[in-house]
C-alpha cells in the first residue's frame, strides 16, 4: 500500500495515470449524465408539492455535492502535500480548485432559480445559502493566495493551509439545515435506509451524482496533466511526454 | 414543465455551459502547459548547442 502511495509522489506516474484515466472518466460521465438527464426530465413524475420545478434537483444537488467533494479533495491533497512533502498533492489541490469553484457557482445559480418559484425570492441570507456562498469565497481565496506569491512553493503552502482551515465550513454547510431554522429543505438522499423519494425520481438523481463525480475526475485529470507539466517543465521525462 | 419552464430550462442550460467551460478550460490549460514545456526544452537545447 505504501509503495502505491509513494508512486503517487512521482510526477511521470501521475501524468501518465491522469492521461490514461481522463477518457474513461469522461466516457462514463457522458453515459451516466445522459441517462440521468433523460430519466430526470422525461420519465420522473412531477413532485406532488413542487410540480415540475423539482427537476432542478437533477443539476442543483449534484453540483452542490461536488462543490463540497472538490473542496474536501483539495484540502486533503493540500494536507498530504504539507505532511509528507509530496509536491503532487499541491498539483492536485491546484487542479481541483477551479473545478470546485465552478460547481459552487452552478449550485448557487440553480439554487437561486429554484428558490424564486418555491420561496418567492432568488436569494435569502439563509444558513445553507450563506455557508455555500462562503465556500465560493474560500475557493476564490485559495486560488488567489496560490498565485499571490512570487515563489510558487510558498504560494502552494499558503493555499494548502487556507484550504485546510476552510474545511471547517464543509460540515457547517451539510448540517446547516439541521442546526438552524432554514428555508432550505432537509436531506433527501442521505437519509440512510429511507430516502424521501420514490425510485423513479431517485435513480436519475443518483446517476447524475455519479456522472458529475466522474466528470470531476475527468476534468481533474486533464487539469492535473497541465499542472504537472507546468511544475516539471525542466525535467527529462517531460521531453518524452511532449513528443508522444 | 407545468409553468416552471422559465426556471427549469435555464438551470439545465447553465449546467451545460459550466460543464462545457470546464472541459474547454482544462484542455486549453493542458495545451498551454505543453507549449510552455516545449518552448523551455527548445531554449534549453539552444543553450546547450
Amino acid at each position: 500500500m505504501w509503495t502505491w502511495f509513494y508512486k503517487l509522489a512521482s510526477p511521470p506516474y501521475v501524468y501518465g495515470a491522469a492521461a490514461a484515466l481522463a477518457p474513461w472518466f469522461l466516457g462514463l460521465a457522458a453515459i451516466t449524465i445522459g441517462y440521468g438527464l433523460v430519466a430526470g426530465l422525461a420519465f420522473a413524475p412531477p413532485d406532488y408539492q413542487q410540480g415540475d420545478a423539482f427537476r432542478i434537483i437533477y443539476v442543483h444537488a449534484p453540483s452542490a455535492w461536488m462543490s463540497l467533494f472538490a473542496y474536501s479533495s483539495m484540502a486533503v491533497a493540500g494536507a498530504i502535500a504539507l505532511i509528507w512533502r509530496i509536491k503532487m498533492g499541491h498539483a492536485v489541490a491546484a487542479a481541483s480548485a477551479p473545478i470546485g469553484a465552478s460547481f459552487t457557482v452552478l449550485a448557487l445559480v440553480t439554487g437561486s432559480l429554484w428558490g424564486r418559484p418555491m420561496w418567492g425570492t432568488y436569494w435569502a441570507w439563509d444558513p445553507r445559502l450563506t455557508s455555500e456562498l462562503i465556500l465560493l469565497f474560500l475557493y476564490v481565496g485559495v486560488m488567489s493566495l496560490r498565485s499571490a506569491f512570487e515563489d510558487p512553493a510558498r504560494g502552494d503552502r499558503a493555499a494548502a493551509l487556507l484550504a485546510i482551515v476552510g474545511l471547517v465550513n464543509v460540515p457547517i454547510i451539510h448540517y446547516s439545515v439541521l442546526w438552524w431554522n432554514s428555508l432550505h429543505q432537509g436531506a433527501t438522499v442521505a437519509k440512510l435506509g429511507k430516502p424521501s423519494m420514490p425510485g423513479s425520481m431517485l435513480w436519475p438523481l443518483l446517476s447524475m451524482l455519479l456522472g458529475f463525480m466522474l466528470f470531476y475526475g475527468a476534468v481533474l485529470c486533464m487539469r492535473l496533466q497541465g499542472e504537472v507539466l507546468n511544475r516539471e517543465r525542466q525535467a527529462k521525462w517531460v521531453r518524452e511526454a511532449i513528443k508522444s | 414543465m407545468g409553468g416552471y419552464a422559465g426556471y427549469v430550462w435555464p438551470c439545465f442550460l447553465f449546467a451545460c455551459v459550466v460543464l462545457a467551460w470546464n472541459l474547454w478550460a482544462a484542455r486549453r490549460y493542458h495545451a498551454a502547459a505543453r507549449l510552455r514545456a516545449a518552448r523551455a526544452l527548445l531554449m534549453a537545447a539552444g543553450d546547450a548547442s
